[in-house]
């Protein structure tokens, strides 16, 4: 026998379940526990940067909405900085800004929607840019483990274009399927983005 | 803090696949495509930071924490571990969250109809920041079996539900911890959706007999493991193509 690594195992994930949110949005459930609520404020008030609405649904195999889901976002700044020690640039992170959010669907009509400001594009791997994106992880009763993916913006064609995970998706029309379509409603843009979880026009999802 | 180092690659045969038939919600759920493999950039080692300022002290009481009249019903229990990373070190500061039926088996949730009462004095979940090395303590009730939908007759093995955070995106993990000697962990298709006999193991918390307070608590101890972190020893690269 060789030498044993030490290496321990990660925890399995388990699904999330139907009251992921007694846990993680309590106030969602139907009650008030905690003073202070996670994950509903992004941006904080006074962050620079675009702001923006992002709105969607999530669709199960047979194009019905899911409507127990839980999604988290994590996102740089208007000038592509993450608040956490890790960014060499975290102490110039907009004041207020945080990145990080969690938002659930309405439990009648599968709607999701969160407001934040528009990140900035991040430098990649090898230096390159990314095109400006939020990271979105999604977890909810039938999910065994928690599915990763990224929204892009439609207004960002350029950026987009040159994106090396944009690219790194071999059939080049799934790629839209992580782009989110720019509107306005009241004069606001407004992002939508819907999450196909099987089937045709099936959301590419990360392996990270 | 030095850029972070990318996470050990997630070892997917040892997760449960998205789609598992006998946990039928899994069916409609479940992408059927590959998912595409990409290499951590700082959008996945980054990931949110909280402190004490987010959280109460109490939060970390479940017996306490939405008490009105007195404390709630059931066998009470205190969950403490740690939480440390593939290479077994300790991750501080992270935020834990859990929640869980009560002890006739019922959830506080507006979507929970099953027969057994709620309790008024129980809630059902908590949170906490682990410490320096990398533990963190729950007060709580045990929960209670609870039957769903599924087949005719199943019935979910005791658990509580716990969502853990680490210091980048993509270490974000939800699981359950179920309770030694429970006869419903073996049949229970949401359990089962793990293939390694091992990693349903690792889910599975011991009676802990050193950390229980006498004629007040029992205590059961519940480790979690992140991914870890890679050393860079040499900066050679493959070229990309
Ligand atoms: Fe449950």
């Amino acid at each position: 026998m060789p030498q044993a690594l030490h290496e321990l195992k990660e925890t399995a994930s388990q699904t999330a379940g139907p009251y992921v949110h007694i846990g993680l949005a309590p106030g969602a459930a139907g009650f008030d526990i905690y003073s202070n609520e996670l994950g509903h404020d992004i941006a904080g008030p006074h962050a620079a940067g675009e702001r923006i609405r992002i709105e969607g649904v999530v669709l199960d195999g047979t194009g019905a909405p899911v409507k127990d889901v839980l999604i988290e976002t994590w996102q740089a700044d208007a000038n592509g900085i993450h608040a956490h020690p890790g960014d060499p640039r975290s102490g110039e992170v907009a004041p207020g800004f945080r990145g990080w959010g969690r938002v659930i669907t309405d439990f009648d009509t599968g709607l999701w929607g969160f407001d934040t400001v528009k990140p900035g594009p991040v430098a990649g791997r090898d230096g390159r840019l990314m095109a400006p994106h939020i990271s979105l992880w999604i977890v909810a009763r039938g999910i065994n483990i928690g599915l990763s993916t990224r929204l892009y913006f439609s207004d960002e064609a350029a950026a987009n274009a040159a994106d090396p995970v944009l690219a790194l998706i071999e059939q080049v029309h799934r790629r839209q399927t992580l782009i989110a379509s720019l509107s306005l409603r009241d004069g606001k843009p407004l992002y939508r983005f819907d999450i196909r979880l099987q089937g045709d026009g099936e959301t590419v999802f990360l392996d990270i | 803090m030095t850029k972070p180092a990318a996470f050990f690659q997630r070892d997917r045969t040892w997760h449960p696949p998205a789609l598992t038939p006998d946990y039928k919600t899994s069916v409609a759920r479940s992408p059927r495509l590959a998912l595409l493999s990409i290499e951590n950039s700082a959008s996945e080692l980054t990931g949110p930071v909280f402190g004490h300022g987010d959280i109460d002290p109490g939060d970390a009481d479940l017996i306490r924490n939405y008490a009105h009249t007195g404390d709630p019903v059931g066998e009470r229990i205190i969950v403490h571990g740690r939480v440390l990373d593939e290479s077994g070190r300790p991750v501080p500061g992270t935020l834990v969250e859990i929640w869980q039926a009560n002890a006739g088996g019922r959830y506080r949730h507006r979507k929970d109809a099953y027969l057994a009462p709620i309790d008024p004095n129980f809630g059902g979940c908590g949170r906490t920041l682990t410490d320096a090395a990398g533990g963190y303590a729950f007060r709580t009730i045990k929960p209670g079996a609870y039957p769903w939908r599924n087949w005719v007759n199943n019935w979910r093995p005791a658990h509580i539900h716990i969502s853990v955070f680490g210091s980048g995106f993509a270490q974000r993990l939800i699981t359950q911890m179920y309770f030694e000697g429970d006869p419903l962990i073996q049949r229970c298709p949401i359990v089962r959706s793990i293939p390694d006999p091992r990693a349903i193991e690792q889910l599975i918390a011991p009676l802990d007999m050193s950390a229980a307070v006498p004629f007040d608590c029992l205590a059961y101890k519940f480790d979690i493991i992140l991914r870890g972190t890679r050393s860079t020893l040499f900066e050679n690269r493959l070229e990309g193509n």
